[in-house]
């Protein structure tokens, strides 16, 4: 379980993100919904911990990651924003170099990686140098060497980006299987379709604050539109900046 | 220490797979600058071995009005060709570089010899031309003996001992040594060897610290429970790794071709057998997680790959500076200057060539400060890898 208290994030004289506050559950898909920029990333880098909050804290399954950022790392999978991958090293080979890293033992890291390859359908590409490979094939790449330590929450920054139909849905698939195993999965997104698709619940974030949250329906409820698109326009103010 | 051993195993691996990277540390740096130095090194020495020992070539214009001359000439072993000159034929053949030098015997030689008056000769050359300026020293030395062959001559004829007119004589004591003698290829030959050592980790501490950013994949390895100086410390491993293969690599190449140049006919030696290579190697190592590290931390302050690529190429300058400074000063290695990495190694890799004695003093104190900085600066580029500014 994910669970943001209060985050802020300036940037010189930018405020990113202004008094954050969001619970994402185990065994649901939760959706950080807003237009580019209003600061999504931000929200996210905190909770996985490579930028630090300025005021404010978030737990990982009750571990801070402002007092203990190595412990809440252990309990965390992350796929950033664009799945950057070592170039000279096979899909197999990026997989169980992340492994080590968390420091599973070789054969682990192995038998791991090579049930992960199956469960993304990789085997045809597992071998080849990832910069060979596909935008798609580099995502379950990246997927797969998020999940490589088995953790229990899972955070996708735009994981659909640059992606085709095919690669989208297959996503979509594994993400809904994650949560029916009792992941936690958080992901961003500006695309208001995958939101209303796949999430259970619903973050809103525009400028830096989150304007809205809880279940698709709710949210429609709350703003008495009957359909969600005009539910977030009402809610941003804009609808610039969404798809 | 297993998280740095894996970042360094990955990094040393990935490495081995790029080309490029590979190229320049193992093929390009270590054999190519070796083999330039030794190809140049030849043909200087080729040169002046040739030009000593061929014979002097001198055209001499109107040789009937001098022949005891010309018989000297010939008899000291040059090669004399009659030509018909006048002052401006002389000129323009030595202007059209048709002839390097002319001697020409005027008219009025003969009578003023006879009469014991100064008989007076013309040598034209080119003093802007380098080469010429070797046969012109050659070519007078030979008629000033013929001179001083006639004055003792006339003297004897007027009954003076021909040995009054040498009061002093000096005689040269040269007591430069072979290997002493052979500085200046020394010195280019410890620059070669820094160069070639830095060059070997400099792709990758690009490739480890700017590629990495560049290509996204450092976001996700700092999601990693693993200490960010750790991931550095492997990456600057992994530099320091192909660092001392360039290493051993071009002081190798080194060593075995200058066997093949043959140094000691142009007088000079260098002590350059198995075991001062060895310790070339020894002593040049200190030098590799200093360097590996400033490459790194520079490299980590470069927003892309082409800017770091920039300004190493600046860094690589640093470590040659004192370099520069050694041959310009004449500087001798002292104990403050022995705390200067690169300049230390410079001295102390010069002096195991020349076959000196190294102070044991100044042994330490090159090991130590090199040591110990390059421990600095990888601390200072652990802690690099704590700010929020490297995400880009």
């Amino acid at each position: 379980m994910i669970e943001a208290n209060h985050l802020s994030k300036r940037f010189g004289s930018i405020t990113a993100v202004k008094d954050v506050s969001l619970r994402a559950e185990d065994g649901r898909i939760t959706g950080l919904l807003g237009p580019n920029g209003a600061g999504k990333s931000t929200t996210l880098r905190m909770l996985y911990t490579v930028i630090a909050p300025d005021s404010g804290d978030a737990l990982i399954d009750g571990v801070s990651v402002v007092n203990a950022p190595l412990e809440a790392r252990k309990s965390i999978g992350v796929m950033p924003h664009n799945a950057g991958v070592y170039q000279h090293l096979s899909a197999r080979e990026n997989i169980v170099y992340f492994g080590a890293l968390h420091g599973l033992s070789k054969q682990v890291s192995e038998s791991r990686a090579d049930e992960l390859i199956k469960l993304l359908d990789m085997q045809e590409f597992a071998t080849r140098p990832a910069k060979k490979l596909s935008q798609g094939q580099k995502m379950k790449t990246a997927l797969a060497r998020a999940l490589i330590h088995g953790p229990r929450n899972i955070l996708l920054d735009e994981p659909t980006n640059g992606l085709d139909v095919m690669a989208v849905r297959g996503l979509r698939h594994l993400l809904a299987r994650l949560r029916d195993e009792g992941h936690c999965v958080l992901f961003s997104s500006h695309v208001m379709q995958e939101v209303a698709a796949l999430c259970d619940d619903v973050v809103v974030i525009a400028h830096g604050e989150v304007v809205a949250s809880g279940t698709p329906d709710g949210i429609r409820d709350r703003t008495g539109h009957d359909n969600l698109e005009d539910a977030f326009v009402q809610l941003i103010g804009t609808g610039e900046g969404l798809a | 220490m297993r998280a740095i051993l894996t970042v360094f195993a990955k990094e040393f691996r990935e490495n081995l797979r790029d080309r490029r990277t590979l190229f320049t540390a193992l093929v390009f740096g270590p054999l190519f600058s070796p083999l330039l130095f030794a190809a140049i090194l030849m043909l200087t020495i080729q040169r002046g071995d040739a030009r000593n020992d061929q014979p002097l070539k001198l055209a001499v214009a109107h040789a009937e009005r001098a022949p005891n001359l010309v018989n000297h000439l010939v008899e000291y072993g040059v090669t004399v060709e009659p030509v018909t000159y006048d002052d401006a034929a002389a000129r323009k053949a030595v202007r059209d570089r048709t002839q390097r030098i002319v001697l020409m015997i005027p008219e009025n030689y003969g009578e003023r010899f006879l009469a014991g008056k100064p008989a007076p000769l013309e040598l034209y050359s080119d003093s802007s031309e380098q080469l010429a300026e070797r046969d012109v020293r050659r070519a007078k030395a030979i008629v000033a003996s013929y001179g001083a062959t006639i004055t003792q001559l006339r003297m004897i004829a007027r009954g003076v001992d021909p040995v009054s007119l040498a009061p002093i004589a000096i005689h040269d004591v040269d007591v430069s040594t072979p290997a002493s003698r052979s500085v200046l290829a020394l010195g280019t030959m410890s620059y070669i060897i820094l160069i070639t050592m830095l060059m070997g980790g400099m792709y990758l501490a690009i490739d480890a610290t700017a590629g990495e950013r560049e290509r996204g994949s450092l976001e996700p390895l700092l999601t990693v429970p693993v200490r960010r100086e750790h991931l550095i410390y492997g990456k600057i491993l992994a530099a320091c790794a192909y660092m001392s293969l360039s290493l051993i690599l071009s002081v190798t190449a080194l060593s075995i071709l200058l066997r093949f140049i043959g140094l000691e006919s142009f007088g000079m030696s260098v002590n350059f057998g198995p075991i001062t290579a060895l310790k070339v190697i020894l002593f040049s190592l200190p030098l590799v997680p200093l360097g590996a590290s400033l490459m790194t931390i520079v490299a980590a302050y470069t927003r892309s790959y082409r800017e770091a690529q920039t300004y190493l190429g600046l860094v690589l300058l640093v470590p040659t500076i004192p370099l520069v400074f050694v041959g310009a000063l004449g500087l001798e290695p002292t104990t403050a200057l022995m705390a200067t990495p690169s300049l230390s190694q410079h001295f102390l890799i010069t002096s195991l060539l020349r076959d000196e004695a190294i102070p044991l003093a100044h042994m330490a104190l090159s090991v130590g400060v090199t040591l110990g900085l390059g421990a600095l600066l990888a601390g200072i580029a652990g802690r690099l890898y704590h700010r929020e500014a490297l995400l880009g």
